[in-house]
Formats: C-alpha cells, sequence, structure tokens
C-alpha cells in the first residue's frame, strides 16, 4: 500500500478579492510520504496548507484525505473529517486555562466521545511519546516554547490523524528549543506518518524529506528529491531562492 | 446634634421598619437575579450575533445594542409600563421592571462580551477547530472561559450597575428596597428608613466593587 494516496490537492485555488493566491495547484502525497514545502513569503504555501483542512476555504478544488473529499458535506462532516487531518501551527495555539493533560484529552472527549480513562491514557501515551509526560500538569504559560509545541503536536497525535500538516512549526521558536521539536517530527516520520511540512529548516528537509517542493506566486514551480531541489535546483526562481535562504 | 441623630439614626423606627425594609430587600434580590441571569445569557447572545459571519444578523444586533444603550432605562421602564397599555398590552409591574432593565442591561453585558471575545486570539479558534470541534464545542470549552476571564472585572462592573438600577422600580411603585423605604419614611416621618435602605444597599454592593478593584488588580499584573 506504498503508493496509497493519502491527501489529494486538485486543482486548487484561492482568491482574496482581485488577488489569486493559489492557481490551481495539484500535489498527491502518499502514505507515509514526508512532503516539505519552501518558498519565499507570500509564496502561497501556508495558505495552501490551511486549505487542507480548510482553515482558509479554497474558492474552488479539491482537497482529497484517504479517498474522501473534504470540500463536500455538512459542516458535521468537516468536523469530523478534521479529525484525520492533525495541524500544528507557528504559534502552537494551546489552550492557555487549561492543564497540558486537558489540552491533550479536550477534543478526544468532546469531538471522538472517548471517555476519560482512555483519552488520559491516549493523552500520557502521547506526551511520552514527545517527551512531555512529566509536565501534564503544568500550564501552558510554564513551558518553553519547544515544549508547547511538542505538546501541541501530542494534541493532534492524540485524534490518530491519517495526515498532519505543519504549518512553520519552528519559526517561532528559539534557536536552542528547534532541534526538540524537529526530533519529534523526525520520529513520528520514521513510525510512518503522511507529513506535510511547510518550514525554513533546509537541513532537516535534506536528511527528512522524501520530496521537496518549490512555490512562488502561487504556483508549484518545481519538486523532485532534497538532492534533486538543494542539488541542482533547475527553475531560476528555486536557485534566486534557495541562494538567498542559505545566505 | 440630636435632631440629626433623631431623623437619620433613629434606632427605634429603624427596628420597626426592618421588616417591610426586608421584604423590600427581598423584591429588590429577585429583580437582580432575574435581570442578572437573563442579561448574562441574551447579552452573550447579541453579541454573538454582533460578531456573526451573517450580515443581517450583524445589524440587528447591532442595532439592539446601540438602541438600547442610548435609551435612558427609566423611559423605557414607563414606557412599558404606562405606554404599552395604551395599545392594549398589560404587564405587571415586576415584568415591566425585569424586560426594561434586561434590554438595556444585555445591551450592555454584549459589549462587555463582544470585547472579551475579540481579545481572545484567533489562533484558539483555529487550533480547536482543526482538531474536530464544532464551532458551539470550541466557543464553550475554549474561546468562552479565556474571554470571560479577560473581561470578569467589566461584567461584574455592569453587574453592580444592575444592582443600583433597580431602586428605580420604585416610581413604579413596585415594592423593592427603595420604594419600601420611602414608604417607612412617610408613614414614620422620619429619613431613618432611608438611611438604613442605604445601608442595605452599601452591604450589597461594596463587596463587588472590591471585588472589581481585586480582579482589575490581578488583570493588570
Amino acid at each position: 500500500m506504498a503508493n496509497r494516496p493519502m491527501l489529494e490537492i486538485v486543482s486548487l485555488e484561492k482568491r482574496f478579492g482581485p488577488n489569486t493566491i493559489l492557481k490551481k495547484i495539484d500535489l498527491k502525497v502518499t502514505e507515509g510520504e514526508l512532503v516539505f514545502v519552501i518558498g519565499p513569503s507570500g509564496s502561497g504555501k501556508s495558505t495552501m496548507l490551511r486549505c487542507c483542512n480548510r482553515l482558509e476555504e479554497p474558492t474552488s478544488g479539491d482537497i482529497i484525505v484517504d479517498g474522501r473529499n473534504i470540500m463536500a458535506g455538512t459542516r458535521r462532516d468537516l468536523d469530523r473529517m478534521r479529525l484525520q487531518i492533525g495541524m500544528v501551527f507557528q504559534g502552537f495555539h494551546l489552550y492557555p486555562h487549561m492543564s497540558v493533560l486537558k489540552n491533550v484529552t479536550l477534543a478526544q472527549r468532546k469531538a471522538l466521545k472517548r471517555s476519560k480513562t482512555e483519552a488520559d491514557a491516549r493523552a500520557m501515551d502521547m506526551l511520552e511519546q514527545v517527551g512531555m509526560a512529566h509536565k501534564a500538569d503544568a500550564y501552558p504559560g510554564e513551558l518553553s516554547g519547544g515544549q508547547q509545541q511538542r505538546v501541541a503536536i501530542a494534541r493532534s497525535l492524540a485524534l490518530d490523524p491519517k495526515v498532519m500538516l505543519f504549518d512553520e512549526p519552528t519559526s517561532a521558536l528559539d534557536p536552542e528549543l528547534v532541534g526538540s521539536v524537529l526530533k519529534v517530527m523526525k520520529d513520528l516520520k520514521s513510525k510512518g506518518m503522511t507529513m506535510v511540512v511547510v518550514s525554513h529548516e533546509m537541513g532537516f528537509a535534506r536528511e527528512t524529506a522524501d520530496r521537496v517542493i518549490f512555490m512562488d506566486g502561487g504556483v508549484v514551480v518545481e519538486q523532485g528529491t532534497p538532492d534533486e531541489i538543494f542539488g541542482a535546483p533547475k527553475a531560476e526562481r528555486t536557485r534566486a531562492f534557495l541562494s538567498r535562504v542559505s545566505g | 446634634m440630636d435632631i440629626f441623630i433623631d431623623q437619620f439614626f433613629n434606632i427605634d423606627i429603624m427596628r420597626k421598619s426592618l421588616p417591610l425594609l426586608f421584604k423590600g430587600l427581598w423584591m429588590t434580590l429577585q429583580l437582580c437575579s432575574a435581570v442578572i441571569l437573563l442579561g448574562l445569557i441574551g447579552g452573550l447572545f447579541v453579541a454573538l450575533g454582533n460578531m456573526s459571519e451573517r450580515r443581517w444578523l450583524r445589524w440587528i444586533s447591532i442595532g439592539y445594542t446601540d438602541l438600547f444603550r442610548a435609551l435612558p432605562p427609566l423611559v423605557l421602564l414607563i414606557f412599558i409600563y404606562a405606554g404599552l397599555p395604551f395599545a392594549g398590552i398589560n404587564i405587571s409591574p415586576f415584568a415591566a421592571v425585569v424586560i426594561a432593565f434586561l434590554l438595556n442591561n444585555s445591551s450592555y453585558y454584549a459589549e462587555v462580551y463582544r470585547a472579551g471575545l475579540i481579545s481572545v486570539a484567533k489562533g484558539q479558534w483555529e487550533a480547536a477547530e482543526s482538531t474536530g470541534l464544532s464551532p458551539a464545542q470550541t466557543l464553550i470549552h475554549v474561546v468562552l472561559p479565556q474571554a470571560v476571564r479577560n473581561v470578569l472585572p467589566d461584567l461584574l462592573s455592569n453587574t453592580v450597575e444592575v444592582v443600583k438600577l433597580t431602586s428605580l422600580a420604585s416610581v413604579i411603585s413596585l415594592s423593592e428596597l427603595l420604594y419600601n423605604a420611602g414608604m417607612a419614611r412617610s408613614v414614620t416621618y422620619n429619613a431613618s428608613p432611608l438611611v438604613l435602605a442605604a445601608l442595605f444597599y452599601l452591604v450589597l454592593l461594596w463587596p463587588l466593587v472590591r471585588l472589581v478593584s481585586h480582579f482589575q488588580r490581578r488583570l493588570a499584573a
């Protein structure tokens, strides 16, 4: 089943007034694949990611997760399908008024209707996996950014998603905390999670990504293996971008 | 000096008017409970309407809050109690007071809620909804607790205003605390019952006012 498509983006278009942010994007992510998305700011990469769970409403196009089109159906269908699409944000967005454990159990209880015992057990497993089990009773305000982001990852994982979306997960972190989050993401990849990562961590991409996608001006300019994109980029725009970010 | 004490702090008269004042206090408390409880619930819905994506809902709730914050509550009360009967609509004094002050106060509560809801980062909505929570679940479990905490002093301040506002009900002869104190004054030809009523209000509201300051300081810290 290695080539089963887990996430398909089909001629996705997003317009804000007169501006077209995404121009007929097509992308297929197969099971267990890690797709790494790079591009200058304003290229539409974050918007594309946010369209994948309809936090941003696409103007047209389809988003198909494990064979089911999330653009079809009611709001309740969407809520149910969002359970299969984990999302990690640049700003973590943990709930500040709840303990770490409650952060990870809330959606399990309310959306998945798991029992308290089951949700707590699952939350502790996930917190263990991201190295945060010892902080289960702490509040988000007491944690470092890296710790908060790992809890946020556990919060998504606890719902058993089929795809995980990462929207610049380390951009808001102090440099010394980036590694701990990337390590968790690497673990996740090795366990077979399907992932789409928008980030500037090129070293992580070289090491872990199956495919790198370069976006600019709302289109996919170029894609290939990390070696192809970082070693021998074909498009002029890719070359210009890479030389800028590598200084 | 003796006249002063006799007129304002006449213990004997105070003791005699006590049962009547307690009766009035009970009525005041009932009024407050109704207006505050319904106001807190109604205000939330008005605030949500105010922030809705549907334009017509936004317009209705903005019109509502503008109208009932601009209209003096006493004008509203007298219109409902003494005006509506001309249209054949007769309302009991208690209901008239509750309706008039509810319209007024839910508008103020709505504005406070709105400020609170806006103060919660958009990322909180996004994070919660990305985990499959419905908009209602997101509101109840994630956004509202933070919003209320952020505007708790203002919610409490508004509640203090409600309690003070209910004394206006004496104008339409509803036997709440102030009205009964006035009755006792006119029967005894002595102002001590009014002083006693003022003390009742003080005992009722001073802790609340203290609490507002306490929360304000905690939020500022």
